[in-house]
């Protein structure tokens, strides 16, 4: 598995709760970003050359917002550098929005076949108070109309807000899976730093109650049929996001674009890549240095190992301690400490049968105590 | 050799802000023992933490010359004592060097705890004693009615008492000259072989440790052999000076002087107080007579924060040592909060300096856990212990009985605030020996256990009488009491820095009060935490830390990976502050907040 993410840091408005590297800008030269992909494809291909690209990521910022022809010219692009795997998964972020929806046809045809659509609520008052631009109806409609056109689509909605109930939760679920696809990914409200949520105090739900609608979300979504494989994400089996999985299962990727993040393994050695941030300085240093990156660190094997439990426990099914060995050169008992496993699987928090370690639900649900606990 | 007859030496003695240093200042300055550009305010407080919270700690002394009306030039020695209970035993140290002290009373105030006390140590070292009437230049000032409160209340005749402002400097004559007629000159003999008290020592940075002596008998002289006669050590002197109030050398310390002596000496302990220090070659058959050496009377331990401070707080405790041999202290090691020392002070206010000095001087933070007092443990097999940490107290079945050290208290409180005041110390145990009124305050004398008064007595005192009582204190004996140990558990494992002794009465209220505090404190952890507090077996308090329900990330794609793991490794970090107790870890940071916070 080999993942290219690609960030578009531009969007129409910024959400008060919203912390991603996404900018409100007045005009956008298309052409001269589209050079700055290109150049930085090239580059990032000839470091890493000969690799069959699994999944392609539209990410941001609001990728919905890109003409359709750069994002073909991109997957093009992609494909002239390194070789497409004939089920690659190319999936864009879009905000149903009724102007986004009309282009879904079009994205279609640039090659994209998965959509993750933010959704965030099917309630009026929630989307006003997320500060979405669309309503309630808007968003429907571009569900169907991704529904015509995508088959592959995920629904992204946030919960947990202040004042929402057990009760008022249920029901904009079942709503909501009324319109899903054979994905759908449920983030609880988090207040980010830097956020004009949290400059305005707006509180996260506080953990009694977060524990209960956790265990809502995942009690009807698995009765629907699109269990979680990962703390936030559901999918019919067979339907989960393969690029995503990329950074669960610890597989290489190259980020593209201001502020991505990449990690590579050439000869043995990961390194962790970030791009510089500011989208006007990334354009500049692509432009005049030839690179877009910030840092470019060695991971060492303890760093790495980290990352792989760290991100490998937020899946249903773990880690493998065949795929562990491959990557870290130890088995998971030696990695270890055993009195902690012995903790924490006494205490029903994780499951080790030798070839597989994974967080049970109830240590799925407070899994950073867990690896606080495990990775010491 | 000044004639003894033209020497005075004398104590300044008052409750604590009535004006003793401010006076001290007058009188140095009278004399012109500095010049203006010298004189600082309160010239006698010479550290810190002296000059910022107006008290001071350590006795003081200086020699003045002043000319009298009488047309001889006398020398007066003065030395400025603690107004503070913790201290008293330095007041009586400075009180032995005199013949004679001022004791001044602010008039807008009137007589309080510790001008009783303090007049009633005079009166025991034999001092001609002269009231002195301060802070007349305030509109509240009532001279005469303090005049008659010193003669009710301590019995002094207080009809040649001086009225004076020691701000403005108004009737500072008056005392001068009051001094000379009314305190006797000392006595001693020049021809007899060397006696000199004792009166303090500390260590100074450039002459090592100074010996503030009193001859009686004698002369000291730079390069004589001396000895000191409670261990025979003896030492050559250095350096022969008096306090002007410069250190400043003389040739020689004849009968009746105050001054001080240098001899390499390295640590003040070496230095006993109250020791009789001789002629190496010619000693006095008889030391005069000293004092009982000071105890330490309330223990507390003192960690660090950071762990890695350790060695640090060891390098402070043993300089603060050099100077104040009154408190003592050895390692410890607690399993709740790591690596410290159990330290043992003269008082509550001692402890809190003590403290202060390391955190400001030496820019250590700290902990201290409660103050305990002294038990004296009856064993079954006939021995008798002293309990210095309620963590070592060894198992019910091996005591058969407990002493407790008990105080003599006085309080002077307005009469409206008597009333709180006496349920105060009956709520404490307490024992009413006197209760007498003198105008419109009253005075009640109480013995109470000290362990009721370390905790929290002084907050209430004065909270009770809106800051308006005095309060002072004498050891008055141990006495047999049901006092049991009370140990903090947290999942069946001793929290040690916690555990307390009590009277049975009170033990369950306060052992359920820290195990609510302990609940609110510790953060949720994947297992439940068992919070108890017991009496030997017995628990007689509980509370339950429930297990956490939630605690996950909602977000983790590739570029949260790096921040996400900065955190663990953060996490990694804390641990090292962390203690296991049974299946949990529990943040050194609660049982610090736990310790910290009030009785509230
Ligand atoms: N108004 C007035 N204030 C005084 C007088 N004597 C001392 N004070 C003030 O009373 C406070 C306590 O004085 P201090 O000499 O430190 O008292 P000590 O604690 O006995 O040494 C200081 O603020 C002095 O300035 C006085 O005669 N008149
Ligand atoms: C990269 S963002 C989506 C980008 C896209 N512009 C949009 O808003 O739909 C991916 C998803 O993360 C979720 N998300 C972003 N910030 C969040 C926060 N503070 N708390 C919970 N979920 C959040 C939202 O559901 C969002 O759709
Ligand atoms: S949530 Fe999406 S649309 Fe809103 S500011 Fe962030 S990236 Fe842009
Ligand atoms: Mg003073």
């Amino acid at each position: 598995m080999f993942g290219i993410y690609l960030h578009w840091p531009f969007c129409e408005s910024k959400c008060p709760y919203c912390d991603f590297n996404s900018h409100v800008a007045a005009e956008i030269d298309v052409a001269a970003w589209r050079k700055a992909y290109f150049s930085e494809i090239g580059r990032f291909a000839s470091l890493n050359p000969g690799r069959e690209v699994t999944s392609i990521f539209f990410g941001g910022g609001t990728p919905s917002l890109m003409p359709p022809s750069l994002i073909a010219d991109l997957i093009d692009e992609i494909g002239n550098h390194w070789s497409l795997d004939k089920d690659v998964e190319i999936t864009a972020e879009a905000n149903p929005g009724s102007s986004e929806a009309a282009l879904f046809e079009d994205f279609k045809l640039a090659g994209v076949n998965r959509l993750s659509i933010g959704m965030q609520s099917l309630n009026d008052d929630a989307l006003k108070f997320l500060g979405r631009r669309h309503s309630a109806a808007e968003g429907r409609a571009a569900i169907e109309a991704a529904r015509r056109v995508m088959p592959r689509y995920s629904l992204d909605l946030i919960y947990a807000r202040p004042g929402q109930s057990a009760k008022d939760w249920e029901l904009e679920l079942t709503d909501a899976l009324g319109l899903a696809g054979d994905h759908i990914s449920a983030y609880q409200l988090t207040i980010e730093p830097g956020t004009d949520f949290h400059r305005q105090r707006i509180p996260a739900a506080d953990e009694d109650i977060g524990a209960d609608l956790f265990d809502v979300t995942q009690r009807m979504l698995e009765d629907a049929g699109l269990p979680a494989y990962e703390i936030s994400n559901h999918a019919r089996p067979g339907a989960e996001c393969r690029h995503n999985l990329v950074y669960w299962q610890g597989y290489d990727y190259v980020g593209l674009g201001p502020g991505a993040h990449g990690r590579l393994t050439n000869d043995g050695i990961t390194r962790r890549i970030q791009e510089i941030r500011d989208p006007a300085r990334w354009m500049n240093a692509v432009e005049t240095k030839g690179t877009g990156t910030q840092k470019s660190e060695r991971l060492d094997a303890g760093e790495r190992r980290d990352e792989l439990l760290l991100m490998g426990l937020r899946l249903t099914d773990g880690v493998e301690n065949d795929r562990f060995k491959s990557v870290s050169g130890e088995t998971l008992e030696d990695a270890l400490d055993p009195d902690a496993v012995k903790l924490l699987s006494d205490g029903g928090f994780l499951t080790f049968d030798g070839q597989r370690l994974a967080a049970t639900p109830e240590g799925l649900r407070r899994l950073n105590a867990v690896l606080s606990r495990l990775l010491t | 050799m000044t004639d003894l007859s033209h020497i005075r030496n004398f104590a300044i003695i008052a409750h604590i802000d009535h004006g003793k240093s401010t006076l001290a200042d007058r009188l140095i300055e009278y004399c012109g023992g500095l010049s203006n550009r010298e004189m600082t305010e309160q010239v006698l407080d010479s550290m810190d933490i002296e000059r910022e919270r107006g008290i001071t700690i350590k006795a003081q002394t200086v020699r003045l010359k002043y000319n009298a009306k009488d047309g001889v030039t006398y020398t007066l020695n003065l030395m400025d004592t603690p107004g503070h209970v913790d201290f008293s035993y330095e007041v009586s140290r400075s009180l032995a060097a005199c013949e004679g002290s001022l004791l001044v009373v602010d008039t807008t105030q009137g007589v309080e705890a510790q001008t009783l006390a303090n007049a009633y140590l005079a009166i025991e070292a034999d001092h001609e004693i002269v009231p002195v009437l301060n802070k007349i230049d305030l509109q509240a000032s009532e001279p005469q009615r303090v005049r008659e409160q010193i003669e009710e209340v301590i019995g002094l005749d207080a009809s040649e008492a001086v009225e004076i402002s020691a701000k403005t400097g108004m009737g500072v004559e008056d005392v001068l000259e009051a001094l000379i007629e009314k305190l006797p000159p000392p006595k001693g003999s020049q021809e007899d072989p060397l006696k000199a008290l004792l009166v303090d020592s500390w260590y100074d940075q450039y002459l090592g440790v100074m010996i503030l002596v009193r001859v009686v008998d004698g002369t000291l002289k730079k390069g004589q052999k001396v000895r000191l006669m409670s261990s025979g050590a003896t030492h050559q002197i250095d350096q022969v000076g008096i306090f002007t109030p410069k250190a400043t050398q003389v040739d020689e310390l004849g009968p009746g002087a105050i001054g001080y002596i240098t001899a390499s000496i390295k640590t003040a302990a070496e230095t006993p107080v109250g020791d009789t220090i001789t002629d190496a070659a010619r000693p006095a058959a008889e030391p005069l007579g000293g004092f009982q050496p000071s105890v330490p009377v309330v223990f507390s331990s003192l960690f660090p924060v950071d762990a890695a401070d350790f060695e640090d707080l060891r390098d402070s405790l043993a300089k603060l040592r050099l100077n104040d041999a009154s408190f003592v202290y050895e390692a410890e090691t607690s399993a709740a909060l790591g690596f410290g020392f159990r330290c043992g002070f003269l008082g509550l206010l001692h402890l809190e300096i003590i403290q202060e000095r390391l955190e400001r001087e030496f820019d250590l933070d700290l902990i201290t856990t409660a103050p305990s007092v002294v038990y004296r443990l009856h064993k079954t097999d006939g021995s008798i212990t002293e309990l210095h940490n309620p963590a070592d107290m060894p198992n019910p079945t091996q005591i058969t009985t407990i002493e407790e050290p008990w105080i003599r208290a006085t309080i002077l409180v307005p009469d409206e605030h008597l009333g709180g005041i006496l349920s105060l110390c009956e709520d404490r145990r307490g024992e009413q020996v006197e209760l007498t009124y003198a105008g419109a305050r009253a005075m009640a004398v109480y013995r109470l256990p000290l362990n009721e008064v370390v905790f929290d007595f002084y907050d209430r005192l004065k909270s009770t009488s809106r800051g308006y009582a005095s309060f002072d204190y004498q050891m008055d004996g141990y006495a047999e009491s049901d006092l049991v140990k009370v140990s903090i558990l947290v999942n069946e494992e001793p929290v040690d820095a916690l555990s307390f002794v009590a009277h049975r009465r009170v033990a369950e209220g306060r052992g359920r009060m820290i195990c609510q505090r302990l609940k609110d404190l510790i953060p949720r952890q994947l297992f439940r935490i068992a919070i108890q507090a017991a009496i030997g077996g017995k628990v007689i308090a509980r509370e339950t830390v429930s297990a956490m329900r939630k605690d996950v990330t909602a977000k983790c794609y590739g570029g949260d990976i790096t921040r996400k793991r900065k955190l663990l490794e953060k996490q990694k970090k804390g641990k090292k502050r962390m203690r296991q107790f049974g299946q949990v870890e529990i943040p050194q940071s609660a049982f610090l907040a736990a310790l910290r916070m009030g009785d509230d």
